[in-house]
């Protein structure tokens, strides 16, 4: 859990614009979005399908060219053109996990070169033995048996394999993780066994935490601070339960009326709420970001900040 | 429910898949019964039989899958007469079956929807050929079931392609095109998985308004029981090839019995609580492929009783609505208490 009292900045995300396409195909994925992660802490990124919260992920491990802002990790500007020991660093301490443990993992590579590839790039000095001693450890730090490294991904179980997806994150000793929804593609039963895991090597290495999601129920839980991207603008950012709580977007609230809870006379009395872009006139006043609630930011026009900031009064 | 008319029994339904000469017991002796005009929703995780099961309803087992043992009888047709699902073989009497008595939606609608066809004409091909109607009227009525489902201005989108709509529309015509088919039972398998949570929350909406206005009765099956708390007059919960509690849904949320059913819920992140360790289901389910002794549930319930590994339990009723298969239901069992999260939500805590 991260201490808020002191906040060591260690992703800083200023005014990014991504786009895809070029000429008349060109398509603004993110406009302008600007956002901090704090060292030690889970950093949620929520918005439905297209909102641009992957594209956003893809760009800070440097996947996808940036066409506008900066992305600053540790104090240096990580996007464009950098240094060859910069990029190499930022490989080895920026790593991700992905949505689909099916579709992330070579089925044609055993778990142990899996695991350990991501070592012949940033430890050229360990030989092939200490490589494979590394992945056996790697393997049991996410519950998994070592001698599960002979082995080839189809012989595990969604859950295992996500584990191996987490192993191969974590084998290069990163600081800062980018789970892409790590567990919406998992059943019940093992999404809390996966939520655990990721908590557990939190505590234990202090690693940095973006977990990206559609689902706020699941972020409310994880994340200490959550940021609601919608269309490629960011609208709102809080603490984790201060978000859920004090919501003023509109998206936002909608996202959250929208959230399944096991309670049956709760849910058949509630009520969605939708959200319409067109509802904000922003011709006049063009929206702004900002701070509405002490450490509650939301993207506003000044007649919309003073409507919604009587929300809870 | 008042009305209480069975539509589909199933007893003693046993499946069965042949995998390279090994044999897969998927489900292991099924007693249900579903009632006319109500919302089931079948809950388990991946593997546990629920969309096997419901397959048997429609004769789409895969070739190498048969129904061992057991029958199972439908009572929807319009002449009244019962027809026993179980014993159909060729696939011209299940074609009668198909779409009129019973239909299908899939968890991706674009798998389900022919990319090269207008969606106007997918529908209209279902209105064609179990309604009997023929071009204008088929058209209008084709139209009408666009509108029904939510679609605006359905006579210009009755002109598009599958591709021209989002993952949500696309869902909905996958909807317009079973309703096409007038079925009395619905059976959506993971509707709404593959959609973004506000979507999910309005298709089921959508949902629970064909099912009054077209007098369906309808059988959600999904992993996930948060999603269902909205919809579902009584929730079934499979593990193992079987239902090891089946309940109303207040019955289910607020009172559980199961163990697995008490795993479930409290493993859910909704209900976690923030810096504390979710609640962990140690282990995988069981091999099907192997004879499973007593309660199939028991090597990953840490509360096991002796019993549970060496009879199999039967149905313990808690209301004459709700039962359960666990031996902590027996008289003699030990007094367990469900976990802290089972009384937070019957206090609505949460």
């Amino acid at each position: 859990m991260a201490d808020t009292t002191q906040k060591e900045v260690l992703l800083d995300v200023k005014n990014l614009e991504i786009t895809y396409g070029s000429g008349k195909k060109k398509y603004t994925a993110v406009k302008n979005a600007s956002f901090q992660i704090y060292k030690g802490e889970t950093f949620g990124l929520v918005g439905e399908s297209g909102s641009g919260k992957t594209t956003i992920g893809r760009a800070i491990m440097r996947i996808l060219p940036t066409s506008g802002g900066e992305i600053i990790y540790k104090g240096e500007k990580i996007n464009g053109k950098i240094s060859k020991t910069l990029d190499k660093k930022v490989v080895q301490e920026i790593q991700m996990i992905f949505q689909d443990p099916q579709a992330s993992l070579n089925e044609r590579a055993k778990v142990s070169y899996i695991v350990s590839e991501g070592l012949m790039n940033v430890r050229k000095d360990l030989s092939a033995a200490q490589r494979e001693e590394k992945a056996r450890q790697a393997l049991l730090d996410v519950g998994l048996l070592p001698e599960f490294a002979s082995r080839f991904p189809h012989e595990f179980s969604g859950g295992q394999r996500q584990r191996i997806g987490i192993a191969r994150a974590l084998i290069v000793e990163p600081e800062f993780i980018i789970a892409d929804e790590p567990i919406s593609a998992l059943d019940m039963s093992i999404r809390a066994q996966v939520l655990n895991l990721l908590r557990k090597l939190q505590k234990e290495r202090g690693i940095t935490y973006m977990f990206i999601a559609h689902d706020l129920s699941v972020m409310q839980y994880i994340s200490d601070r959550i940021a609601v991207i919608h269309k490629g603008d960011i609208v709102e950012l809080a603490a984790a339960d201060e978000l859920i709580e004090h919501a003023m977007h509109p998206y936002t609230r909608s996202l959250i009326s929208a959230i399944p809870m096991p309670d049956p006379i709760r849910e058949r009395g509630k009520k969605l709420l939708t959200y319409d872009p067109n509802m904000h006139d922003y011709s006049v006043e063009k929206p702004q970001w900002r701070e509405l609630r002490p450490e509650h930011y939301v993207l506003c026009s000044e007649s919309e900040a003073a409507a919604w900031s009587k929300l809870y009064e | 429910m008042e009305n209480k008319d069975v539509i589909l029994r199933a007893q003693n339904v046993n499946v069965k898949f042949d995998l390279r000469g090994k044999m897969l017991h998927a489900i292991r002796g099924i007693d249900l019964e579903i009632y006319k005009g109500e919302v089931l929703a079948i809950v388990g995780e991946s593997g546990s039989g629920k969309s096997v099961f419901t397959k048997t309803f429609m004769g789409l087992l895969d070739a190498n899958g048969k129904i061992t043992d057991g029958t199972i009888d439908y009572f929807g047709k319009d002449d009244g007469t019962p027809l026993r699902l179980s014993d159909l073989k060729k696939e011209k009497d299940w074609l009668k079956v198909r779409g009129h008595e019973v239909a299908m939606i899939m968890q991706d609608p674009m798998t389900s929807l022919n990319p090269l066809k207008t969606v106007g004409d997918q529908i209209y091909e279902a209105v064609v050929l179990h309604q009997g109607l023929r071009g204008k009227e088929a058209k209008a009525k084709a139209v009408e079931y666009l509108r029904d489902v939510g679609i605006q201005e359905p006579e210009r989108r009755y002109k598009q392609y599958p591709h021209e709509f989002s993952g949500g529309m696309r869902q909905r015509v996958v909807i317009a095109i079973a309703l096409a088919c007038s079925p009395k039972i619905l059976i959506c398998d993971e509707p709404t998985t593959a959609l973004d949570v506000t979507i999910q929350a309005q298709i089921l909406n959508l949902l629970k308004e064909m099912r009054v206005k077209y007098n369906l009765t309808i059988v959600l099956i999904t992993h996930d029981l948060g999603v269902v708390a909205n919809v579902a007059d009584r929730v079934a919960v499979m593990y193992a090839g079987d239902i090891v509690e089946i309940g109303t849904a207040e019955e289910v949320y607020y009172d559980p019995r199961h163990p697995y059913t008490w795993a479930l819920l409290s493993s859910m992140p909704q209900v976690g609580v923030k810096g504390e360790d979710l609640f962990n289901i140690h282990g995988t389910p069981p091999n099907l492929f192997q004879p499973i002794q007593g309660d199939a549930f028991a090597p990953r319930n840490p509360n096991a009783l002796k019993i549970d590994f060496v009879k199999r339990p039967p149905y313990f009723e808690a209301s004459p609505t709700h039962k359960a298969k666990t031996w902590l239901m027996d008289p003699r069992a030990p007094k367990v208490d469900p976990p802290a999260v089972v009384e937070k939500l019957r206090k609505g805590g949460l």
